[in-house]
């Protein structure tokens, strides 16, 4: 019993103990994996799944208006990165709301117009540096204001997610009918576009572009292969994302290998297992066909 | 002798027609570099008998250039292309083939014996399946002598009129390179060997670190693409409070966060900014070669003082 918890004690809990950036990396992980995750079912539902991708691109012009503006800043590239996010995202919504376009396509279209104008910007500006390379963070350098901002926005989008959900719900189901009953639902649309925007920018900044899509997605998209209701669909994402972190940060603390590549990688296998024996998987559904014929 | 005299003043003539503009210097040669320091190197040893633009220029990263059209027409109009070899520019023979540049191309480095990128024990197998040449040969001011020499044996390919102003031009500043070799050989000497080492988010001092015996740690993947485990930094907080160390440098065509942050885990704060692939601007800290070798070696020499 006392070598049982000895070992557990290394195994598991020396770690976060003796260092501080241990600590810090999994506090970050765990909020993005609260808020982002659900947000990240809502964007396969909408059929939405490669937003994170073309946003981690899109953000390019908003850095090089605020390198422009004050020089290698991490505050003002932020920002713009954020400001430019949410332009992207509201026009790509716009586009969905007054056109023929599909959300998917819209969005292609003008995240590849800002990555256009964010390298143009930056030529014209005469500079050879990687602002994205500079800005974007991983999950071992997270400093204490990296950890607010996530800390920050995951409290905030998971709140802001509790006071939309029922017209988002309308709104991804059904939005015909929202229409007809005379309810806005580009607000909702915006609103909720707005909330993946900052959770990416945020996660781009400080853990970094594959741990910001990978954690949004990845659960996501295997949490829908175990549930058929949406809210068990939101737990289980969390749940899978938090389960992806901390084994994760242990692995490659452990055997000393990348860490945002190790907690996505374990995100990968929770989803292969998913994919196997998951009710919505492979084994389940083989099972239950050959019953039928039977 | 008559006849020979003759064919003398006949050549005379007709080389003086085929070369009007070179061979009297009323037209500066256009000579591209590829990056800032080579450009300085050029502009010292080639004095006003070129006209020199560089690619990628001060305070900017070679490695994420990305050629202008502007760029391609200023190889094609050059006469010489200067660039650092190593693999330290993999673009520029690719852009100068792309924009139909027919002049000479001289590699400053010719010579250099090359060390192999700097890695960590036991990692040598991680990220690199083959053994890379560390391209930063400038940091050794002894290797930057042979850089001169390839210099001014170009220039002087190019320009045989001035064959004779470039190599004097290279000797001179070949001079002033054993200078700084022996002032930053005398700056280290004070410090105990245990001392010196130094924690930097750029592999870029290898040949430094070999020239004055120091050792530089670099956290695997701050300074490249690839990123580090959680164990290797860990293990880098831990040496840093070990072996006491405090000389820090935060390097800022990289990301700093990850370093400046572990710097803070380990109680020691991030020091001044070193230069490493670029000068600094004009009136900057490190505007030639010169004084970005000084700023660099005194920079480092205070911060192992605190060691």
């Amino acid at each position: 019993m006392m070598a049982l918890s000895a070992w557990l004690w290394d195994a598991v809990f020396a770690p976060f103990a003796e260092f501080a950036f241990m600590r810090r990396a999994l506090v970050a992980t765990l909020a993005l994996s609260l808020s982002a995750a659900p947000l990240g079912v809502f964007l396969t539902l909408r059929r939405m799944s490669l937003l994170g991708d073309a946003l981690s691109h899109a953000v390019l012009p908003g850095v090089a208006i605020g390198f422009m503006l004050s020089g290698l800043s991490l505050t003002a590239m932020a920002l713009g990165g954020v400001a430019a996010g949410m332009l992207v995202a509201a026009i790509a919504g716009l586009v969905t709301r007054f056109t023929t376009l599909k959300e998917d396509a819209s969005l292609a279209a003008i995240y590849l117009v800002a990555l256009a104008l964010g390298v143009t910007l930056i030529s014209g500006h005469g500079t050879q540096l990687d602002l994205l390379h500079i800005l974007f963070g991983s999950a071992l350098g997270v400093d204490n204001q990296g950890l607010l901002m996530v800390a920050g926005v995951a409290s905030s989008s998971v709140l802001l997610l509790a006071a939309m959900y029922r017209g988002l719900v309308l709104e991804s189901f059904d939005p015909v009918f929202l229409a007809a009953a005379g309810r806005r639902g580009w607000l909702w649309q915006q609103g909720f576009l707005m909330l993946v925007v900052i959770n990416l920018v945020a996660g781009f900044q400080t853990l970094g572009t594959l741990m910001a899509v990978g954690l949004m997605m990845l659960p996501a998209v295997s949490s829908r292969l175990w549930h058929d209701t949406l809210p068990a669909q939101l737990v289980n994402a969390s749940v899978q994302a938090m389960l992806a972190s901390s084994t994760g940060l242990l692995l490659s603390y452990h055997l000393d290998t990348p860490s945002g590549p190790t907690i996505i990688g374990c995100a990968g296998a929770l989803y292969f297992m998913s994919l196997l024996v998951a009710p919505g998987g492979w084994l389940p559904r083989v099972w239950a066909s050959r019953h039928r014929v039977a | 002798m008559n006849r020979l005299f003759r064919k003398l003043l006949l050549a005379g003539v007709a080389s003086a027609a085929l070369l009007p503009c070179a061979s009297f210097a009323a037209e500066p040669i256009p000579v591209v570099a590829s990056f800032s320091i080579l450009g300085d190197l050029v502009r010292v040893i080639g004095g006003n008998r070129v006209s020199i633009s560089t690619l990628v220029g001060p305070d900017q990263d070679a490695h994420a250039f990305t050629p202008k059209p502007a760029d391609a027409r200023a190889i094609v109009q050059s006469r010489l292309l200067v660039i650092n070899g190593l693999g330290f520019e993999p673009w520029a023979q690719k852009l100068a083939k792309s924009a139909g540049y027919k002049g000479e191309t001289v590699a400053a480095s010719k010579g250099v014996k090359p060390l192999v990128m700097a890695e960590e024990k036991g990692q040598a197998d991680q990220g690199h399946d083959h053994d890379e040449a560390d391209p930063h040969a400038w940091q050794n001011p002894n290797n930057v002598v042979l850089y001169a020499r390839n210099v001014a044996a170009a220039l002087s390919k190019v320009d045989p009129a001035g064959a004779v102003i470039y190599q004097t031009n290279a000797s001179a500043y070949v001079k002033e390179l054993q200078t700084l070799d022996a002032w930053a050989k005398s700056q280290f000497a004070m410090i105990p060997a245990d001392k010196r080492k130094v924690i930097t988010s750029h592999d870029a001092f290898g040949y430094l670190a070999a020239q004055y015996q120091i050792r530089f740690l670099a956290p695997q993947g701050v300074s490249t693409d690839a990123e580090p485990s959680a164990r290797e930094v860990a293990q880098l907080i831990k040496q840093i409070q070990r072996e006491k160390i405090r000389a820090v440098f935060v390097e800022n065509m990289s990301n700093p966060k990850l370093l400046a942050q572990l710097a803070k885990d380990a109680g020691v704060t991030a020091g001044a900014s070193l230069y490493s692939d670029a000068l600094s601007a004009a009136r900057g800290p490190a505007d030639s070669y010169l004084k970005l070798m000084r700023h660099n070696v005194t920079q480092l020499a205070a911060g192992m003082r605190t060691n």
